[in-house]
């Protein structure tokens, strides 16, 4: 037959193994997308202020940055995370584990972030930031009155296909030594032959992906057809 | 009010405003009309400093704008309203809490906010619409917001790049009206850059004609529409009359005197010589009508018909003089 799901471990281990391994997937996820997001953010109003059509133009800072962003871009999770392991080590004092594996994460996600929410933030109609500047709004009133709030809506879309993008590659990560789902599938279940182990795995990160994708929509809704958040 | 002098911007080599001498006086509108890529638009942006400039002066309100640091001409920015062809409105904010980021920026107080939001749109006639969002309005209702916006610092010009242009005829009437109406009641001084003829002449004062990045005309839209410089015919189109054989076409000008009024009665019972109306252009501006007629007289009446017009105070020419057999075209 083609699987083999005759001596599977998969109810003795469920409690056990593979529960604290979608906790310490979460975790790892939601903290290198925090830190990511924070730093993204940061790097993303740079793009925007500095870039030829911004608000305050300066190409060589715009083109220097541009440059690190995508660099870091070019490099696969996997190597990302065996490449800077000595960074890590001095960071969090460990190479290997969950907490290792949120800083070649975060270093990962930060540029899809800046990238994505900068595209986002430049989608905002020109005009609108005229009409800002047509009545003295300084620069940074029309960074976060004004654009951060028109490209909300695009940033939440961006945010939620990033997350699950890096849902993906903290199971990479499982595969150098951090844990969590990706390192269950492969070890007790990939290497011992115990397709069924491993193919629930893969269901229970279908169900996570679904939903990030949910509350990703949901939240998207919220902001595109109300105004003001909490209004 | 607004005072331009000399001035010349060029984008890497390319000129796009080229000796720009220009007056606009206070509580006027003035119309600037151009082709697209004429330059009206960068023309207006200098006007409050979104665009600078390469030489030449800006005067604006007795401030010379080129001399003002970043942070003086934000505040200066504060008189100066402006509205778009596209409402540049916040799409997820209220129509109210539109009205209100200008005060906003300013750290005004939320209930003075809140107070001279209200009373904008009421002006404006959308007190019913506070709580919208700008996807739930028509085009129209789109740029009353924006005209709100715009007015809630308390300017002195409001600037208007194409705010027409996206909006159809009726509804760009309403909006024109509403101008009119601000103009009238608060003394703003108000720039009208468009590409449209008719919203020259159903609101304007004054109006200046960029033909290839330079000011070809400035004047009173009355006087602009009856003299027709050329670079008016270009904006306008150019419309064909061709002379029957053995007549000639006399243009008239109308100015809305008394005389005019009651030429054409007495032109026709008194002077008795067979004629016909060729063409006519009349529009009304301010309730008074203003144009050209264009007259069909037979060759041998052309001297008794220009005596005659003369001696009433009419202006005319001989627009077309005897035609050649099988009819003269002559481009108007």
């Amino acid at each position: 037959m083609f699987f083999d799901f005759s001596n599977t471990r998969l109810f003795e281990y469920l409690p056990e193994i593979i529960l604290p391994a979608v906790v310490s997937t979460l975790q790892m996820l939601f903290f290198s997308m925090l830190f990511g997001f924070v730093i993204g953010t940061l790097v993303a109003i740079l793009l925007v202020m500095t870039s030829p059509y911004g608000l305050k133009p300066n190409p060589r800072f715009y083109k220097t940055l541009g440059f690190v962003v995508n660099m870091i871009r070019s490099f696969p999770v996997i190597i990302l995370i065996v490449a800077i392991s000595p960074v890590t080590r001095a960071l969090v004092g460990t190479s290997v584990g969950e907490e290792a594996a949120i800083v070649p994460l975060t270093l990962a996600a930060f540029p899809v972030i800046a990238r994505y929410m900068e595209a986002s933030l430049q989608e905002v109609n020109p005009d609108v930031i005229l009409a800002a500047r047509s009545f003295g709004a300084s620069n940074s009133q029309i960074m976060f009155k004004v654009l951060f709030s028109e490209a909300l809506p695009s940033i939440v879309s961006g945010l939620t296909t990033t997350t699950i993008l890096f849902l993906a590659s903290t199971t990479l990560a499982g595969a150098v030594g951090a844990g969590g789902l990706g390192a269950v599938a492969l070890t007790y279940g990939y290497q011992r032959f115990d397709d069924l182990m491993m193919y629930a795995i893969v269901v229970i990160l279908f169900v996570m992906v679904l939903a990030i994708q949910g509350i990703g929509e949901i939240i998207y809704r919220k902001v595109k057809n109300k105004g003001a958040v909490g209004k | 009010m607004i005072k331009v002098q000399k001035l010349y911007k060029a984008y890497s080599g390319i000129n796009v405003l080229t000796d720009i001498n220009l007056h606009v006086r206070k509580g006027e509108i003035f119309g600037i009309v151009g082709q697209s890529g004429a330059g009206k638009s960068t023309l207006l942006r200098c006007i409050n400093g979104l665009e600078t400039f390469d030489r030449g002066k800006m005067i604006v309100n007795d401030t010379d704008i080129s001399l003002l640091s970043e942070k003086e001409i934000r505040l200066f920015r504060q008189k100066i309203g402006m509205i778009f062809q596209s409402f540049a409105l916040l799409n997820r904010k209220t129509v109210l809490e539109n009205v209100m980021l200008p005060m906003e920026c300013w750290n005004y107080s939320r209930v003075k906010m809140q107070k001279r939001a209200e009373e904008l749109l009421d002006l404006v006639g959308l007190s019913g619409k506070l709580q919208s969002l700008p996807h739930e309005l028509s085009g129209g209702q789109k740029q009353r917001v924006a005209i709100a916006r715009a007015l809630t610092l308390e300017p002195d010009i409001l600037l208007c790049d194409e705010a027409t242009s996206a909006l159809d005829p009726a509804i760009t009437k309403s909006i024109l009206e509403l101008l009119a109406a601000v103009n009238r009641q608060m003394g703003i001084t108000i720039v009208i850059v468009t590409h449209d003829m008719s919203v020259i002449k159903t609101a304007c004062d004054r109006m200046a004609i960029i033909t290839g990045n330079r000011i070809a005309v400035e004047g009173a839209v009355t006087d602009v529409f009856l003299e027709e410089p050329p670079d008016l015919i270009e904006l306008v189109g150019r419309q064909e009359i061709v002379a029957p054989p053995g007549r000639s076409i006399i243009k008239l000008s109308i100015r809305d005197s008394e005389i005019n009024q009651s030429f054409l009665y007495s032109f026709a019972s008194s002077l008795r010589v067979d004629f016909s109306i060729v063409s006519a252009n009349i529009e009304q501006l301010n309730q008074k009508s203003f144009g050209h007629l264009y007259l069909s007289v037979a060759d041998e009446n052309v001297a008794q018909t220009m005596a005659y017009c003369e001696q009433s105070g009419m202006e005319c020419s001989v627009f077309l003089p005897a035609a050649r057999a099988g009819g003269d075209r002559h481009v108007l």
